[in-house]
């Protein structure tokens, strides 16, 4: 016999279902009275450093329906490069700025969109700039474990060539799934659940 | 933010097997809403082990009371009342505090209030619906609200949910984010359910089913069930795997 590890297994997820609004974004519902304003609805203010942005897009499913029940979660860094988190340990991030954004897909068009900053370079692991991404996190009805990928930015075009991620991707074809192309100020980005165009998950 | 010490190691890797997977053709909307390919893994990075934390001062005093927070003054929801309350806890089995809980649910009689709900049973007008907490120190946390009914859903001709409160949580890295619904001891529709049946491991999902506490019921006043969650555990270890030399 040896000693054993004690450890617990993570809760299995269930889908979001289609009433997540009611729970996450319940004055978007016109359910207000209850909180004072949607979490996460506001990443900026006046005063928030960097280039403003607009990120906007769908959530396509294997018909090429976008979905109009999905709820879109971001988290990215600062235009310094710094995350708004207890475990940021390389400096202090901008205070006007959240870094998370989290908002619904539109209910009769699918459109979602966030007002947000360009971020800075943050490090790989082993110290190598990564390219400026967001992080997504999607759910949905019909999605039984939250989907997390990231959004790179076309305009970043050397930077995503040394990307340290984007780099080990085996199947090239597939890395511009994960390139929001630019017009004026706003990034596009679709996501595609399935098809010859499906965007790259990632397992974290 | 009682975290004195963030922690900063990268997280456990998720057991998928664990997980429910993302094609379950029995729940008809997965099918063409789950990814086809194999996730990409690659090794933690500062964007996965920071996430956003939320401090006590968003709460308001009745956040997490679904009974009054949507009531009519000196009224309260029809219904079932119970206390929910358990603890936070990661891999590890330590409790997480600071940890933000959002919870959504139909009324007594499994009627949600949202603009896409057509269920026949009616709206109760001092019920909403929402509520949020977070986590004390010890990972700690509890609501009040009425016991949910289950309901129907378009999915096979004559499916039902069995009763089930939505919970969504944040750790303090977006990797852990998890959304999950708690279920009810001894509701016969949790085996019949194709939602729940999408997770394979019989152990994972009576990990998600809350019991009778009857040590923590209010006498006179509500019945306790107790649902603990478990989030992603980090790697305590300092030693980063930085190349040679660097
Ligand atoms: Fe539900």
């Amino acid at each position: 016999m040896v000693q054993a590890l004690n450890r617990l297994k993570e809760s299995a997820s269930q889908t979001a279902g289609p009433y997540v609004h009611i729970g996450c974004t319940p004055n978007f519902l016109g359910m207000d009275g209850i909180y004072p304003d949607d979490l996460g609805r506001a990443m900026v203010n006046d005063k928030t450093k960097g280039e403003r942005i607009t990120v906007t897009g769908r959530v396509i499913d294997g018909t090429g329906t976008p979905l109009k029940d999905a709820l879109i979660e971001i988290w990215q860094a600062d235009a310094a490069g710094l995350y708004n988190s207890p475990s940021e340990l390389r400096g202090s991030a901008d205070p006007n700025f959240t870094g998370w954004g989290r908002q619904p897909t539109d209910l009769e068009t699918g459109v979602f969109s966030f007002e947000t900053i360009k971020p800075g370079r943050v490090p790989f692991t082993d110290g190598r700039d990564q390219a400026p991404h967001i992080s997504f996190w999607i759910v949905a009805r019909g999605i039984n474990l939250g989907l997390h990928t990231r959004m790179y930015f076309a305009d970043e075009a050397m930077a995503n060539r040394e990307d340290p991620i984007l780099a080990r991707l085996e199947h090239k074809v597939r890395v511009r799934t994960l390139i929001a192309e630019r017009q004026a100020d706003t990034y596009t980005f679709d996501i595609h659940l399935q098809g010859a165009r499906e965007t790259i998950f990632f397992d974290i | 933010m009682s975290n004195l010490n963030p922690e900063t190691g990268p997280f456990f890797p998720r057991d998928r097997s664990w997980q429910p997977k993302a094609y379950t053709p029995e729940y008809k909307t997965s099918v063409v809403r789950s990814p086809q390919k194999a996730p990409i893994s690659f090794p933690n990075t500062i964007s996965e082990i920071t996430g956003p934390v939320f401090g006590h001062n968003i709460l308001g005093e009745r956040d997490h009371d679904l009974i009054s927070n949507f009531a009519k003054p000196g009224e309260s929801a029809l219904g079932e009342r119970i206390i929910v309350h358990g603890r936070v806890l990661d891999e590890r089995g330590r409790g997480v505090s600071g940890a933000l809980i959002e919870v959504w649910q139909a009324n007594a009689g499994g009627r949600y209030r949202h603009k896409n709900e057509g269920y026949i049973a009616p709206l109760d007008t001092n019920f909403g619906g929402c509520g949020r907490t977070i986590t004390n120190d010890e990972g700690a946390y509890e609501f009040r609200t009425i016991k949910p009914g289950p309901y129907p859903w378009p999915n096979g001709v004559n499916d039902w949910r069995p009763a089930h409160i939505h919970f969504s949580l944040f750790g303090d890295g977006f990797a852990q984010r998890l959304i999950t619904q708690m279920y009810f001891e001894g509701d016969p529709l949790i085996p019949l359910c194709p939602i729940v049946n999408a997770i394979s491991d019989a152990r994972a999902i009576e990990q998600l089913i809350a019991p009778l506490d009857m040590a923590n019921t209010i006498p006179m006043d509500a019945r306790a069930y107790k649902f603990d969650i478990v989030l992603r555990g980090r790697r305590s270890s300092p030693f980063d795997n930085k190349l040679e030399g660097n």
